[in-house]
């Protein structure tokens, strides 16, 4: 275990002091500050106001650029290893292969997720010191949120390095994923419902297997847990499971996601030739 | 120490080793030669565990390197023709170094100082921003502090200066008894006072082993 969170601990390090790590926690840092700047607290749309206002404002940017911030910072952590030849020199001691993808895991998993937590902890520190009510609960659902989808992306991100030779071709099949994922939340979903190829329960069927769509739909359940706001697409979801349900179905579904793909990721890094 | 039976490792259709078989024992000093492409790398890979041979195998002290790679690797010390650009700086390394492998950090400071390396001033310098020869000397230094009965140099000597080419040499000396090294090298004569056997391969074969 000794070398497990020793490698977690040296890739934290390693991964703080890089200028990737520093925009990183900066445009999510940046994006709170901005909102207050902007006086979003102050700001009513369909009801929202005030620190949930702000938090769902937070939740709706993070969807689209977190998946692919942690696909970009991440999907290179093996294949650029083993592109500069790292691999082949820190393999030559005697670390276990387990140990060593695993922790590196872990390291990364704290290094993207902790900016975007401390994000929206600055969020609450300045909502209470201007006096705001604190959305106790949408603070923990996003929270467990975040986390599922991180786990999701990051799990995504270390499949891809365990079986790319190039950190080239890693990067360019991470945008596909972001993109078709992206594509698969609106666009792509709403041509298929209007050219009427395939039924509706099919479409949200698809919609839902996507973990960033599943992590929308359930940051706007809590503040509007009758999802009007997603018109016909809320009477099929709720029809068939409660509204606590599907929020335990969002937060464990894209970790469920990231564990299998991570999992299936070592076994390639296992099997396959390791530079 | 070292069996190699019937080694073939293929990269789609480029044989790089082509039923290559041999043995390295105790006290073996070899030079491993042979043109770009020969297959001399690939070798090296192989004994570190890192390729999956298509055919054959490699025992080393009777373990496989893949399914035992931490035994294995615990008594192989491994140098690499050009150090990578590792991120961590100097103390972060010995410290990934020191608790995977148990070595005495002491020791790797000892063999730094005497490949005229000053380790202490460059603590928390990154070890890709050290100079070409700083790198080589420090891998050279971890490579010996480890005290393992194999060793395995891939051009040890490229980034250094005669004088430093010299300390390496003597330490080697110092080092050699009860121990299988292996040097990776297309110049013999830099290694010559060193080795007792030189093999050549090319196009994936061993074409000569010759002790002397």
């Amino acid at each position: 275990m000794k070398n497990l969170y020793l490698i977690a601990y040296l890739d934290l390090k390693e991964s703080i002091r890089a200028k990737w790590f520093l925009v990183y926690s900066l445009v999510f840092g940046g994006l709170i500050a901005l909102f207050f700047i902007a006086g979003v607290t102050e700001s009513q749309v369909m009801g929202f106001s005030g620190l949930s206002r702000l938090l769902l404002m937070y939740i709706q940017i993070t969807i689209v650029i977190l998946p692919i911030f942690i696909l970009i910072t991440t999907v290179r952590s093996i294949s650029g290893d083993r592109d500069n030849h790292i691999l082949e020199y820190m393999l030559s001691f005697p670390i276990s292969l387990r140990q060593y993808y695993w922790g590196k895991i872990i390291g990364r998993f704290i290094t993207v997720y902790l900016p975007v937590l401390f994000a929206m902890i600055i969020a609450i520190i300045f909502g209470f010191i201007k006096g705001a009510a604190i959305p106790w609960s949408i603070f923990f659902l996003y929270t467990g949120l975040l986390f599922s989808l991180s786990s999701a992306f990051l799990g995504i991100a270390f499949f891809i390095s365990s079986f790319v030779k190039s950190s080239e071709v890693a990067l360019g099949i991470s945008f596909f994923v972001w993109i078709f994922l992206l594509a698969f939340i609106d666009i792509a979903l709403i041509s298929l419902m209007m050219q009427q190829r395939l039924n509706e329960e099919l479409i949200i069927f698809i919609s839902m297997i996507n973990p960033m769509e599943l992590f929308r739909v359930a940051a706007i359940s809590l503040f509007d847990p009758e999802l009007t706001v997603m018109g016909p697409v809320a009477f099929y979801i709720l029809d068939r499971m409660s509204q606590s349900m599907f929020v335990l179905l969002s937060i464990g579904y894209p970790l469920l996601i990231g564990l299998a793909f991570a999992y299936a990721g070592f076994k390639i890094f296992e099997k396959k030739d390791l530079v | 120490m070292i069996t190699i039976s019937n080694l073939t490792k293929k990269f789609g259709s480029h044989i790089s080793l082509d039923d290559v078989s041999c043995e390295f024992n105790k006290n073996d000093s070899i030079a491993l030669m042979g043109a770009n492409g020969a297959g001399k790398t690939t070798l090296i890979r192989s004994i570190l565990g890192y390729y999956h041979p298509d055919l054959g195998k490699i025992l080393i002290d009777g373990s496989c390197p893949i399914k035992d790679r931490v035994k294995v690797l615990q008594n192989i010390s491994f140098v690499p023709q050009l150090p990578p650009p590792i991120k961590l700086n100097i103390q972060e390394l010995m410290q990934y170094i020191c608790m995977s492998t148990d070595i005495d950090k002491e020791l790797i400071e000892h063999y730094s100082n005497e490949m005229k390396l000053d380790i202490k001033s460059n603590l928390y310098k990154s070890f890709f921003k050290l100079s070409g020869g700083m790198k080589q000397k420090l891998l050279i230094a971890i490579s010996l502090a480890k005290k393992s009965s194999i060793i395995i140099y891939d051009e040890p000597t490229a980034n250094l200066d005669p004088k430093a080419r010299d300390d390496f040499y003597r330490l080697l000396k110092q080092n050699e008894d009860e121990k299988v090294l292996l040097f990776v090298t297309h110049r013999l004569e830099e290694v010559q006072e060193l080795v007792n056997r030189q093999i050549y391969m090319d196009l994936g074969k061993i074409v000569s082993d010759e002790r002397f």
